[in-house]
């Protein structure tokens, strides 16, 4: 297995400062929630929430969400365990932003969307994800806040590597 | 990731430790999904299930139902009182035709001990065990491990009492495998007449005295009476039961520590356990009754992948 790098740490928390911002404009003195994906977007949500707890005045808010029993390859070979759901705050007629680190055939977040709605209607959702692989989208879905779009073919993976000291993103082949 | 050693899900006794603590993990997110505003999830939607009880039951049967419309499986209900069971039809033939239907996946409780794995042997769909006579209920006995960790954060080193009717009871029989299985201790009290012979080979206590059983354990599991499957007189009566081995408060207020009270329902109050310590903050009773959704929401979901 060889892998390539595509993007480094400074590259990465550039990134995380970018999104962050652009987040800001769309949210000039309204309240923010952010929902990372279980397991990986997570750790991006965090990242984000972090930033924006240092930058803005806005009150952030922060949970995860699970889309296990929500997926639709269950019983095709693939067997996932569950992670679990934290979401302290109300959903209904909030504005939420989704976030996962990778969007790809977009089949995690369609499932995500589905746990999310289990919670109430949300007034409207958005998503935010660092790499967005192009083209290879399954289910007409695209992000509002992209960190870097990629072209890859399809047995390259994107994987993001978060190491609090060196974060990096690279094309495992 | 993980699965499942096994197909069906019969007993627990040939189940491996990491297919027990796989359930409860597993259990533990569908708990969470019960609480959510809305109680369901599509998983099993293209499951069928048929629920076949030829013995009589209430929380089981709805506790089963409810899971599988939790998960969105499609339902069929069988009573073998309102079936051509009545008109002479096998077991065999009753579950052939069922499954001619395309049914993927049967939940079945039968008085017989061993029914469900005669079934195992010769049809394809995964086998779920409801009960079968005082053999095995292992769904009980997983429901009963998740509440005690639930409450004690782990079962190891735990000493756990299962107090009464063991000889008729199959949820003893579960709950002894289960618990040893995940590193508890167990201890059996009840009048010597309710005990299987050879019951300590399995490597469990035998205690013949409330009181001592109550101040050695941190978890008491108390089963019902079962009169309906008693024949002969197994003690002289109801009152002298309650007096040699029911679980009353003046019992629990001698002890100087918080015991935590189980009882796998339908209760005989004044019996096997007084009302007041049923329904006090010693007793996890409705808990368990919480938890075994969600358990059978985890043993469903885990086996449906077997039928993939």
């Amino acid at each position: 297995m060889s892998s390539q790098l595509l993007l480094n740490n400074t590259q990465i928390h550039l990134m995380l400062q970018r999104l962050s911002r652009e987040v800001l404009e769309n949210y000039l003195n309204e309240e923010i929630f952010l929902i990372g994906i279980q397991p990986r977007g997570i750790l991006l949500s965090e990242k984000i929430y972090t930033i924006l707890q240092s930058i803005s005045k806005n009150k952030v808010y922060h949970g995860s969400i699970d889309d296990t029993f929500h997926r639709d390859d269950f019983r095709r070979g693939k067997i996932v365990t569950a992670n679990t759901t934290n979401i302290s705050f109300e959903i209904e007629d909030k504005k939420i932003i989704l976030v996962d680190d990778v969007l790809y055939t977009g089949r995690t977040v369609r499932a995500a969307m589905g746990a999310l709605l289990m919670y109430g209607r949300p007034k409207k959702i958005e998503l935010l994800t660092l790499i967005d692989r192009r083209f290879k989208r399954e289910l007409p879905i695209q992000p509002d806040y992209v960190g870097q779009s990629v072209d890859t073919i399809e047995n390259i993976q994107v994987k993001v590597d978060w190491n609090n000291k060196n974060n990096k993103v690279v094309f495992v082949n | 990731m993980g699965q499942l050693s096994t197909k069906h899900l019969i007993a627990i006794e040939p189940l491996q430790t990491n297919d027990i603590e796989l359930i409860l993990d597993t259990a533990v997110n569908f708990k969470e999904v019960i609480n959510r505003p809305i109680k369901k999830v599509p998983t099993l939607r293209d499951i069928t299930i048929a629920n076949l009880f030829f013995e009589n039951s209430t929380r089981t049967k709805i506790s089963f139902e409810l899971a599988q419309k939790r998960l969105s499986a499609d339902v069929v209900n069988f009573a073998s009182s309102s079936s051509s069971v009545k008109k002479g039809e096998t077991l065999l033939d009753t579950v052939n035709n069922i499954l001619a239907m395309k049914v993927d996946m049967l939940v079945m409780r039968h008085p017989s001990p061993g029914a469900c794995y005669f079934l195992a042997d010769k049809i394809d769909a995964v086998i779920l065990n409801a009960g079968d006579g005082t053999h095995e209920h292992p769904t009980q006995a997983l429901l009963d491990a998740f509440s005690i960790r639930e409450k004690l954060g782990t079962l190891k080193g735990k000493k756990i009492a299962i107090i009464g009717d063991v000889m008729h009871s199959r949820v003893a029989l579960s709950n002894i495998y289960c618990l040893q299985k995940l590193g508890a201790e167990v201890t059996l009290c009840s009048p010597p007449t309710l005990l299987p012979k050879n019951i300590a080979e399995l490597g469990v206590n035998i205690s013949y005295n409330i009181d001592e059983t109550l101040a050695w354990c941190d978890v008491a599991n108390i089963l019902r009476i079962q009169l309906e499957r008693q024949q002969t007189q197994y003690f002289p009566s109801l009152r002298e039961y309650a007096m040699y081995f029911g679980v009353n408060k003046t019992r629990l207020d001698k002890l100087k520590k918080e015991i935590v009270i189980m009882h796998p329902g339908p209760i005989n109050r004044g019996v096997e356990i007084t009302s007041d310590v049923a329904d006090s903050h010693h007793s996890i009773i409705l808990h368990q009754v919480e938890n075994g959704v969600a358990v059978r929401m985890a043993c469903m979901y885990l086996l449906a992948n077997t039928t993939a």
